[in-house]
């Protein structure tokens, strides 16, 4: 009996040990991110992020002014008990827990006293994102006191598109998919075993098979590059989706309630406005919230149809213009990146629960 | 507006039959201002010279407004007819538009992408449909001029690029990362559980899927950074590296290695998926009678026995579900090559092929080709998904 609690406890603590571990190591990437959008520009691109944790490194305790003490850096010299030459103490020179180290160059350098302590590089500050947010110009103060004008990279108003794109390509898709569902569900109309056909047969279609004829349509009714074509397409590409899934929720509702309903005299479009969609909420809200983050995300149809104009441009292209542009601008990229996040995360987070549910009633069914 | 009074007439049929009439054209009349206004309003956006949250907001008004207006007015318009014929025509105002819609953005297209894929660079001529009629002979020959026949099909199976793209998606995409996917999120299923505090990690686990691609791109590439020898190695993968001995590299166009660079991008896709996979599979899980496992512990059944003779049979369909869901998808790969490498260094995929060849080469015949490949390789499961629902009708 004992043993085996001994071996229930063991496995706990492996089945605890193991989760843990894999979970620390899927939030790494973003902690870093996320931790590197609040430092200094040149701080990010010369020490690891993971020196904001508390690790011991050499840490300056004094300067001494080697001319005050009447040194010549030409010859050995003795700071601190410590006898080396000029090119000893360039490198360093260790002492237990103390280290000398001369900064600059021979004629005005100094040495530095340093000691091994606790330390860290955590110094945060909100200037990255003042510069990615702003569409108008941005001083910056360096460290050293001097101010670079700089221009800023306006993910403000790229935020505002993505809004723009994405409200109405969740809902439009799915009041029209609403209807339609309710259309195959209860309405009776020629062909309606083929349609429905159609609907679930286009499920996997991959969209690139529409878009050069469509970026053709789009062309000739001056719609490229314009919100009301992305609206089009996403509904578009949205619409077999939501349909199915709505579909199946609003014919498994009870049938009684709406023959009641149609009974009294109701029409198609007040059972359907007054009865169904209250009804629905919790199908309509997962279908939301996948259709949101799949528009707020999508980046291939923003590509195409969008394009670079800063005035549609939304925060996936301009995310990706900045990794093309200038790779090497963590400062922006960080916070840029946190910033194309942030409003999916809340939503993620916030509607977790229904989220879950329309995966699982879409994906087992698919 | 019209419901009330409308339901009260048809207790009465013989209603005024010009009222009617009238009230049928005033809401024709209306439909056509509301056309009106909706067209003001585009106008309005496209000039687009307001401040940006003005812009923003009477875009989203206009749009989901605009939708849910029109729906309203058609069917009171409908809803005004004989009662025989509004029976007969209200189905096509539910589901005409969305219908419509699925037509134009799908299935005329992967049409049209068919025809086009036939014929040369720059696509079938742009003829007058007139021509055909008129003069149907050198219409035929104008077409002939560009037509290549299956020559784009040829070439996607023997292009040296478009077979890298090939390779890749068949070994790494749908060969590694789509196992890897699976079986990270079977096994963190199953951990998390028996575990302590299986909410929590499960939500972390499946956060990534809120996450663009193309944030996530910046993500890792950020993992990878690399800087020269000898200075702080400010990407983690290098400094674990550098830590350990070895030579710092940029890893996805680290071409030594190639094609195993594209590993590097296998690893942010399953980072990103494996929450999906771990979902379905961990509701799956629930689903699984106690007693069964219960009645096996009794019997002396180790855990590991238990899972592959117990909980791999149950969990199969979610498994093959799961696994069908995640080829799909990866067959499609896009954002994440083109932003990280830009199919460059060996990592072109099918779908990074696809944009190159059809928006920047501008050769649409063979993009349209390599679309219409990405569409006969999801058939199966379309037509699986077909069978499913034939089967259920028969149920009825």
């Amino acid at each position: 009996m004992k043993s085996a609690r001994a071996a229930n406890f063991t496995r706990s603590f492996l089945v605890n040990g193991i989760l843990a571990l894999v979970v620390i190591l899927w939030l790494i990437p973003v902690i870093g991110l996320l931790v590197s959008s609040f430092r200094e520009r040149f701080e990010i691109q010369t020490s690891p992020w993971w020196g904001v944790l508390p690790h011991r490194d050499w840490v300056e305790t004094k300067t001494i002014n080697p001319r005050e003490l009447g040194l010549d850096a030409n010859g050995p010299m003795t700071v601190e008990g410590i006898t080396a030459t000029f090119e000893e103490f360039r490198i360093g020179v260790e002492d237990g827990d103390k280290r000398l180290i001369w900064i600059g160059n021979r004629r005005l350098g100094t040495v530095q006293v340093q000691e091994k302590k606790w330390t860290t590089t955590a110094n945060l500050n909100l200037e990255n994102y003042r510069q990615v947010l702003q569409g108008t110009d941005v001083e910056i103060k360096h460290a050293d006191g001097t101010l670079e004008t700089v221009r800023g990279d306006d993910f403000s108003s790229a935020l505002l598109n993505s809004l723009t794109v994405a409200v109405p390509s969740t809902v439009i898709p799915i009041l029209i998919a609403a209807f339609a569902a309710y259309g195959f569900a209860w309405m009776s109309f020629p062909g309606k075993r083929f349609w429905f056909a159609m609907v679930v047969a286009l499920l996997v279609v991959p969209l690139q098979i529409a878009l050069v004829p469509v970026l053709r349509d789009f062309a000739g009714l001056h719609l490229n590059g314009t919100f009301l074509g992305i609206w089009l397409a996403h509904t578009g590409f949205g619409l077999p989706l939501a349909t199915f899934l709505l579909y199946s929720y609003i014919r498994a509702l009870p049938r009684e309630t709406l023959e009641s309903a149609f009974i009294d005299g109701a029409s198609h479009f007040t059972i359907f406005t007054r009865l169904i969609l209250p009804l629905s909420v919790p199908a309509l809200a997962s279908i939301a919230i996948f259709q949101f983050l799949w528009v707020w995300n999508d980046y291939l149809v923003a590509l195409i149809i969008l394009g670079s104009d800063p005035k549609t441009r939304v925060v996936t292209m301009k995310l990706a213009a900045i990794v093309g542009d200038r790779g090497q601008d963590w400062h922006l990229l960080t916070s840029g990146a946190f910033m194309s996040m942030i409003v999916p995360l809340l939503v993620f987070f916030l509607l977790q629960r229904y989220f879950v549910r329309g995966l699982l009633a879409g994906s087992v069914k698919g | 507006m019209t419901t009330p009074q409308q339901t009260a007439k048809r207790q009465q049929p013989a209603g005024n039959a010009i009222a009617r009439i009238l009230r049928f054209g005033l809401t024709v009349l209306i439909l056509l201002i509301a056309f009106y206004g909706l067209y003001l309003g585009f106008l309005f956006l496209r000039e687009g010279d307001r401040p940006k949250w003005i812009m923003a907001l009477a875009a989203i008004v206009w749009g989901v407004g605009g939708v849910a207006l029109l729906y309203y007015l058609f069917n009171s318009l409908v809803e005004l007819l004989p009662v025989r014929w509004t029976t007969r025509l209200q189905p096509f105002v539910f589901v005409g538009p969305g219908i419509a819609l699925l037509i134009w953005f799908l299935a005329l297209p992967a049409l049209r992408t068919l025809y086009i894929s036939l014929f040369g660079r720059n696509g079938p001529p742009s003829l007058p449909l007139t021509m055909l009629f008129a003069a149907p002979g050198e219409y035929f020959a104008a077409l002939s001029t560009q037509f290549v026949g299956w020559n784009n099909f040829i070439a996607v199976f023997t292009d040296r690029l478009m077979l890298g793209a090939l390779r890749n998606n068949i070994l790494f995409w749908i060969g590694i990362a789509t196992p890897l996917t699976v079986i990270a999120g079977l096994l963190i299923a199953v951990l998390a559980d028996r575990s302590n505090f299986e909410r929590a990690a499960k939500s972390i686990i499946f956060m990534p899927m809120a996450i663009s691609f193309v944030g996530a791109s910046v993500i890792w590439n950020f993992i990878y950074e690399v800087n020269a020898p000898g200075s702080p190695q400010i990407g983690l993968l290098n400094a674990v590296v550098v830590a350990l001995g070895g030579q710092p590299h940029g890893w996805t166009n680290y071409t030594a290695i190639s094609p195993w660079n594209n590993l590097f991008l296998v690893i942010i896709v399953v980072w990103l998926q494996t929450g999906f996979a771990m979902v379905l599979l961990s509701a799956a899980i629930k689903g699984i009678p106690e007693e069964i496992l219960e009645a096996a512990r009794v019997d002396g059944a180790t855990e590991i026995q238990l899972f592959f003779r117990i909980m791999i049979p149950y969990l199969m369909a979610t498994i093959i579900a799961v696994t069908t869901t995640i080829i799909i998808f990866t067959l499609k790969i896009f954002d994440v090559v083109w932003v990280m490498t830009g199919g460059q260094f060996g990592t072109d995929v099918i779908a990074t092929q696809f944009y190159r060849q059809s928006f920047i080469n501008r050769n649409s015949g063979f993009g349209s080709a390599i679309a219409i490949i990405l569409l006969v390789a999801v058939t199966p499961v379309m037509v699986y998904n077909l069978r499913r629902l034939k089967d259920q009708e028969a149920f009825r």
